[in-house]
């Protein structure tokens, strides 16, 4: 039999109802896993064993009173930047290491509500800022596959917990591609929701217009379920969409005719890793097999602008949500006597290198006299790339591209050079700067390392990437290929 | 294009952020990095184009002002730092 903790949701629902298997012999089986591999691995920033056992029990009991929700009693991981009432949430920063918060995130609610279980809290790059997950103040986290590589990031915890069987879902958030880019280097499945889909109340903010909360799984249907549970509307996140959630579970057809699929050509760059360039041809080439017509003459022009615009708005954005830690609400705080002093050494030594970085290039964007040259410019150039998937997307239904233009960097690869590690990401920011939903799912294997794909639809066709997703998903089973811990 | 100090130092008292000398001399080299790979921008032709404020259009989203149920003083205060008689104690802002 399959090990209990590489359970797919829908399995683990059957198995469960069976009578065969309780809830606490699962949550107890992902505990075991955790203490075998978490050593290595390093997912979790505070891991909740005891808290687990205790809402396994609890879930136990609603099940016997017959209760469907296909969650309950699913063990999961939360990304360290979500609220979690009386349990510490840090964004890995020493800022916010001894922060205790006194209400549940939105999301956090929904998955108490429908029961699941939570194993711990993930590691990240500090308040979601980076790529790798080496930006935590605490310790990097490793990739399942390869553990002298990096999971990716920020949601590098996330992933390769679920990666490792360390639970079976987890929650991600992706500002720039924070869900999708690690997911893709773990070898998972990772959805960064239409903009609004999912409450970001009770989520520690980074860049607010871009900022999503969005399920990461090893399944593409896991990942509806997850949607299913935390999305739709609350009046708590005056962003959130005012609009019933769809019934996800109609999308999953294992064929993709009638469909209209396109490959832009600015994301298949002549710098593109050829062992990326191979998978990706191929998954392509089987995406047309199983019905759908492929255009590989979609340009999406302003693509090139994309990661400049992006590493303009979203510091901006940062370094005014950031003005918040200033060590006398709450976080760490500097015990100097003059409050000038006390303020810039709480900020100086709560928040990390990358961090820094982050507020001193936003502050200066929009600082006096650079403001028209910097962030208005990207404020326009994002309606140009808005409008370069709008016109896309009257000659196809959803575009097909690489996660992440390389296989999973190695640990300390790209730390001395932050160009280089924004450039990791040039593939799933033009999805956020447009404010649509995107999917990532295993597209293949290069050396052994996981690739990723990247379907992009217009807002709110959630439903429709999860099919196309699960149609390629069940045709190359990819997703049941597990790293060698 | 490479930061002056005095900008640097500039733009951390903005932000309110202590920088070492280290600190400084890094963040002239790669803050003047990321902002030459910006010089891209330049040629985008972005005459008349509306900027985008937000991807999603709401405007005025409202509700019905009524009383709902807040967290207790002790719990929002739990957090501070410093506190005195259920407030949060701040350092002298007026000599």
């Amino acid at each position: 039999m399959k090990e209990l903790y590489y359970l797919s949701i829908e399995e683990a629902y059957q198995l469960l109802r069976k009578k065969g298997v309780s809830i606490p012999e699962l949550v107890r089986a992902v505990q075991e896993r955790i203490e075998g591999v978490e050593g290595r691995v390093r997912a979790f920033v505070t891991p909740t064993p005891e808290l687990a056992l205790k809402q396994a029990e609890e879930a136990q009991k609603r099940l016997k009173e017959g209760e469907g929700n296909s969650l309950l009693g699913i063990p999961a991981a939360i990304k360290d930047n979500m609220c979690t009432r009386s349990i510490r949430t840090t964004c890995s920063s020493r800022m916010l290491e001894d922060f205790i918060p006194p209400y549940d995130a939105t999301v956090v609610g929904r998955l108490k509500g429908v029961g699941a279980v939570m194993m711990g809290k993930t590691n990240m790059d500090e308040f979601a800022m980076g790529s790798s997950t080496e930006n935590s103040a605490f310790f990097p986290t490793h990739n399942p596959w390869d553990l002298s590589r990096v999971p990716g990031g920020s949601s590098g915890g996330s992933a390769a917990a679920v990666a490792a069987g360390e639970a079976l879902f987890a929650l991600g958030s992706d500002t720039g591609g924070s869900i999708r880019q690690p997911a893709g280097f773990c070898g998972i499945v990772g959805l960064k929701p239409t903009y609004g889909l999912v409450s970001r109340y009770g989520l520690v903010a980074f860049a607010s217009s871009l900022d999503q909360i969005g399920p990461m799984a090893r399944t593409v249907k896991d990942c509806a379920f997850v949607l299913q549970a935390i999305g739709g509307h609350d009046p708590s996140d005056s962003t959130s969409l005012a609009l019933p959630l769809p019934d996800y579970t109609r999308a999953f057809i294992p064929d993709l005719k009638g469909l209209r699929l396109g490959v832009p050509k600015e994301f298949f760059p002549p710098g593109l890793e050829a062992g990326v360039e191979k998978v990706m041809r191929q998954a392509v080439k089987k995406l047309e097999e199983l019905g759908a017509e492929v255009d590989w003459d979609i340009s999406l022009p302003h693509t090139r602008y994309a990661l400049a615009a992006y590493y303009i708005l979203a510091p901006s954005e940062a370094s005014a949500n950031l003005a918040r830690y200033d060590g006398v609400k709450y976080g760490f705080s500097d015990m100097a006597p003059e409050m000038w002093q006390a303020m810039e050494r709480t900020r100086q030594f709560g928040f990390g290198p990358e961090v820094k970085r982050r507020i001193m290039l936003g502050t200066y964007a929009l600082s006096k006299g650079y403001y028209d040259a910097y962030y208005l410019k990207a404020q326009k150039v994002r309606t140009l790339i808005r409008q370069d998937l709008d016109q896309a997307f009257q000659r196809c239904q959803a575009l097909i591209t690489p996660t992440s233009p390389t296989v999973p960097f190695r640990l300390g690869e790209k730390l001395a050079d932050p160009v280089q590690m924004y450039l990791s990401d040039v593939f799933t920011i033009p999805v956020n700067i447009a404010a649509v939903p995107a999917l990532t799912l295993p597209a293949g294997f290069a050396d052994n390392l996981p690739v990723g794909m990247q379907i992009i639809g217009p807002p709110l066709s959630e439903e429709l990437l999860f099919r196309t997703g699960f149609a390629y998903e069940q045709a190359t089973g990819h997703h049941l290929r597990r790293p060698l811990l | 294009m490479k930061l002056s100090r005095e900008e640097v130092l500039h733009i951390a008292r903005l932000a309110r952020l202590g920088l070492t000398e280290e600190d400084v001399e890094r963040f002239r080299e790669q803050l003047s990095n990321i902002l030459d790979n910006f010089e891209v921008l330049k040629e985008v032709e972005s005459e008349g184009v509306p900027p985008t404020t937000h991807a999603v259009p709401l405007q005025n989203v409202l509700r019905e002002d009524e009383v709902a149920p807040s967290l207790p003083q002790d719990q929002v205060l739990a957090n501070a730092p410093r506190q005195e008689e259920g407030h949060f104690k701040v350092r002298p802002v007026l000599e």
